[in-house]
């Protein structure tokens, strides 16, 4: 055989292992980009490009996720556009997540969470974006993927995007996803990034039995779909909890405020009931205080929930309508409490 | 050795030397870029914005210690905008949220909430911007024009605020904190020293906001018990224009024609200042008037101290109900210093007159005060505050 003859045929056998390599999916998740770490290649560590990088699911359309990626819901949301919400829990081999009292789930280094927001059901379903929390050696990273049209590949959006989605129900919003820093901005606690959601009172025991917790609410949180009729002040509270208190507490966002909307929070004043406004400027729209009990149209806290104007609206990021069903709420709740004398 | 020499060397200097610039023009997709510039720097590194307007449809956030975002100027043909008219998103501009960060050089204009906001961001340096409303006082601007709040060692220098429906400047839940050599126009107040400590508010023009200069204490935010204000060398000018504050905020119960107004507070400083044609009063010291229920909580001025102030007109239309029988009880103006009368060592060296409420309680009503010259003068001695020093860093970064 001729040498040049054979370099061709070692070139593309190396060729074909290349292509076969690449087209395979791997085995499971790859931990290095979950951690940052520099893989075969080492480009982009720190930002993967792509979320299908991850390989937390076995397909470019992220239905199937990979066995230790977990499928989860919660009992109460966040209202953003009326968007579904996918969401999974990712924790690696041989590690546990834990449960902390009521509130958030410990997870160790290796973790990572992600929430995919989506319009449409069944064969209709678009995916809009995929937001990732990675919980690496040095902390909590957040990052937002954006789907692209054919709804086969989501990219990094470092800086976010704003578009026009066509809602199932015909309505056209304007969409944000969030940019690197905005996911901070909710995600933030004594400056650093945080999970949010996965509260073990906002859990359903299946799938927390799925992560391997066997610890179980004490109080879980009603589901929303129950409100009609269900528990009003663990609704109302569930609700400011999931809603607000990612900002509204001591050590995030809106700490400066001094509105406190914990779900664990009992100080009346903290949660808002006789608070007058800091520096809510003409965010206050008039009004005297953001709880006026008995009067939720004198409520500071309804008025902000009922606006879409920046400056104005709460939360400040990830709408762009507001939420009736939560407004309808949280009216109601504030009507049911006893005016004050 | 000398390897590790030269490592020491480069981890100490203020400006690494692989620091980058990073210049960024106005035009399309400005946004994306600039955020997206925001979001890669590394610590020393600088923005630049390019002189030009640009157009932007969303707020602005750095996260990143240690970075410059530098305009070409504040005002004039050469300015950098950031102009927030079609804003869709967000609570403010430009937010910081990191720390040893200096903005320098350039204009926001029209932002849908506050202008720029650095929260938790210590060692912040504004300088020589310019943040306004372009339409003047409306009651639909933005609250805050510059507001740097629970951060330490906060400077805001050689500044132009105009149109803020709350405050031009306010700094807020902070300690140690310059504002000097600023210009602040039509705002409902001009300067505002919130629940803060240790500040130096001097050589500021404040003119034709409904109140001047505004040193505050409010019960039941996590930092209470804001003093030791240093007020000098102010120019307090023409501050008359109607308050139009949304309800509901604490300024919004500013008088217009209000001076310097010290609510709550300890160890406050009025020195030197030129006060002129302020038609409420020209210094105001009231206590807390709401009801609260945070026992760390001290709602009187304690240890004010008033000297070497100039004053011209003014007191002759003070802005609040019974204000002209007042001034006519008083002959025709109040004099310069006002007092609600729940002071505690009030100590005065500048002028012989000194209206006081005669209130007796905190929380008492308007309807039952009883107006007098204030005979009682504590004499306080007179203990020089010390003086706001930011770290050497701060100022090298301006050199």
């Amino acid at each position: 055989m001729k040498p040049a003859l054979a370099f061709l045929l070692a070139a593309g056998a190396a060729l074909a292992v290349a292509v076969t390599a690449s087209a395979l999916p791997p085995e499971g998740v790859r931990d290095a980009a979950v951690l940052g770490e520099a893989g075969p290649g080492g480009a982009s560590a720190k930002y993967p490009e792509r979320l299908s990088d991850y390989g937390f699911f076995e397909d470019a359309r992220a239905r199937r996720p990979r066995p230790g990626v977990i499928r989860y819901d919660l009992n109460i949301a966040l209202w953003s556009d009326g968007a579904d919400k996918l969401r999974y829990i990712y924790v690696p081999e041989g590690k546990q997540a834990h449960a902390r009292g009521e509130g958030l789930l410990d997870l160790p280094v290796g973790s990572a969470i992600l929430k995919t927001f989506a319009f449409g059901q069944g064969e209709e379903q678009r995916f809009i974006e995929t937001r990732v929390l990675l919980h690496r050696a040095d902390g909590w990273l957040a990052l937002p993927y954006r789907w692209n049209k054919e709804g086969t590949e989501a990219t990094l959006a470092l800086v976010g995007a704003r578009m026009e989605i066509a809602r199932p129900d015909g309505t056209r919003i304007n969409y944000r996803v969030p940019n690197k820093n905005q996911c901070k901005q909710c995600h933030v606690k004594d400056g650093e990034v945080t999970p949010i959601g996965p509260k073990l009172r906002n859990m359903a025991d299946a799938d927390l039995a799925r992560l391997g917790i066997a610890a179980r609410s004490a109080s879980p949180l009603p589901l929303w779909e129950s409100r009609e009729g269900g528990d009003l002040q663990a609704l109302a509270r569930g609700y400011l909890d999931v809603n607000c208190a990612h900002c509204h507490q001591p050590g995030s966002m809106a700490s400066n405020s001094g509105l406190d909307l914990r779900f664990e929070q009992d100080d009346p004043h903290a949660i808002g009931i006789g608070k007058p406004p800091v520096a809510a400027g003409r965010g206050a729209g008039g009004h005297a205080v953001s709880i006026a009990p008995g009067d939720p149209d004198a409520s500071i806290l309804v008025y902000r929930m009922s606006s879409t104007e920046p400056g104005i609206a709460m939360p400040e990021l990830g709408r762009s309508t507001n939420d009736a069903d939560g407004i309808a709420l949280i009216r109601r709740w504030i009507a049911d409490m006893e005016p004050a004398s | 050795m000398t390897r590790i020499a030269l490592a020491a060397i480069l981890l100490a200097s203020a400006a690494p030397l692989w620091a980058e610039d990073h210049t960024i023009a106005a035009g399309e997709g400005a946004q994306e870029r600039l955020q997206e510039a925001l979001i890669l720097a590394e610590p020393g590194d600088t923005i630049i914005l390019e002189a030009g307007r640009f157009a932007l449809t969303d707020g602005l956030s750095l996260d990143v210690d240690g970075v410059t975002i530098r305009g070409a100027g504040m005002e004039g043909e050469s300015a950098s905008i950031l102009d927030f008219t079609g804003q869709q998103g967000s609570g403010e501009g430009l937010l910081v949220t990191s720390d040893d960060v200096t903005l320098r050089d350039f204009a926001v204009e029209n932002a849908r909430g506050d202008g720029i906001k650095s929260k938790g961001a210590d060692n912040i340096i504004y300088h020589a911007l310019r943040v306004e409303w372009t339409a003047g006082p409306k009651a639909t601007n933005g609250a805050y024009g510059i507001y740097p709040v629970e951060s330490s060692n906060v400077l805001v220098q050689e500044s132009y605020v105009r149109g803020a429906s709350d405050a031009g400047i306010y700094v807020g839940q902070s300690e140690n904190i310059i504002v000097r050599r600023n210009r602040v126009v039509e705002n409902v107040a001009g300067i505002e020293i919130e629940n803060s400590n240790h500040a130096e508010v001097t050589e500021n023009l404040t003119t034709r906001n409904t109140g001047g200069i505004l040193v505050f204490d409010l019960p039941g935010l996590p930092r209470v018990g804001g003093g030791d204000v240093l007020v000098a060398r102010n120019a307090v000018i023409d501050n008359n224009t109607d308050n139009f504050a949304p309800e509901g905020n604490i300024v919004a119960s500013v008088p217009a024609g209000t001076g310097i107004m010290i609510m709550a507070n300890k160890g406050v400083q009025v020195l030197e200042n030129a006060l002129v044609n302020n038609d409420t009063s020209h210094v105001m010291l009231i206590a807390y008037t709401q009801t609260y229920t945070d026992e760390r909580y001290q709602p009187r001025p304690v240890d004010v101290f008033v000297a070497d102030n100039v004053y011209g007109s003014g007191g002759m239309k003070p802005d609040f109900a019974g204000g002209e029988m007042l001034a006519a009880a008083f002959g025709g103006a109040l004099p310069p210093v006002l007092t609600d009368g729940l002071h505690e060592t009030l100590t005065i060296e500048d002028t012989s007159a000194v209206a006081t409420l005669g209130l007796t309680r905190v929380g008492q009503p308007l309807t039952e005060a009883s107006p007098a010259m204030l005979e009682e003068r504590d004499a306080g001695a007179f203990a020089e505050l010390a003086p706001v020093i930011l770290p050497e860093s701060m100022e090298a970064r301006l050199r």
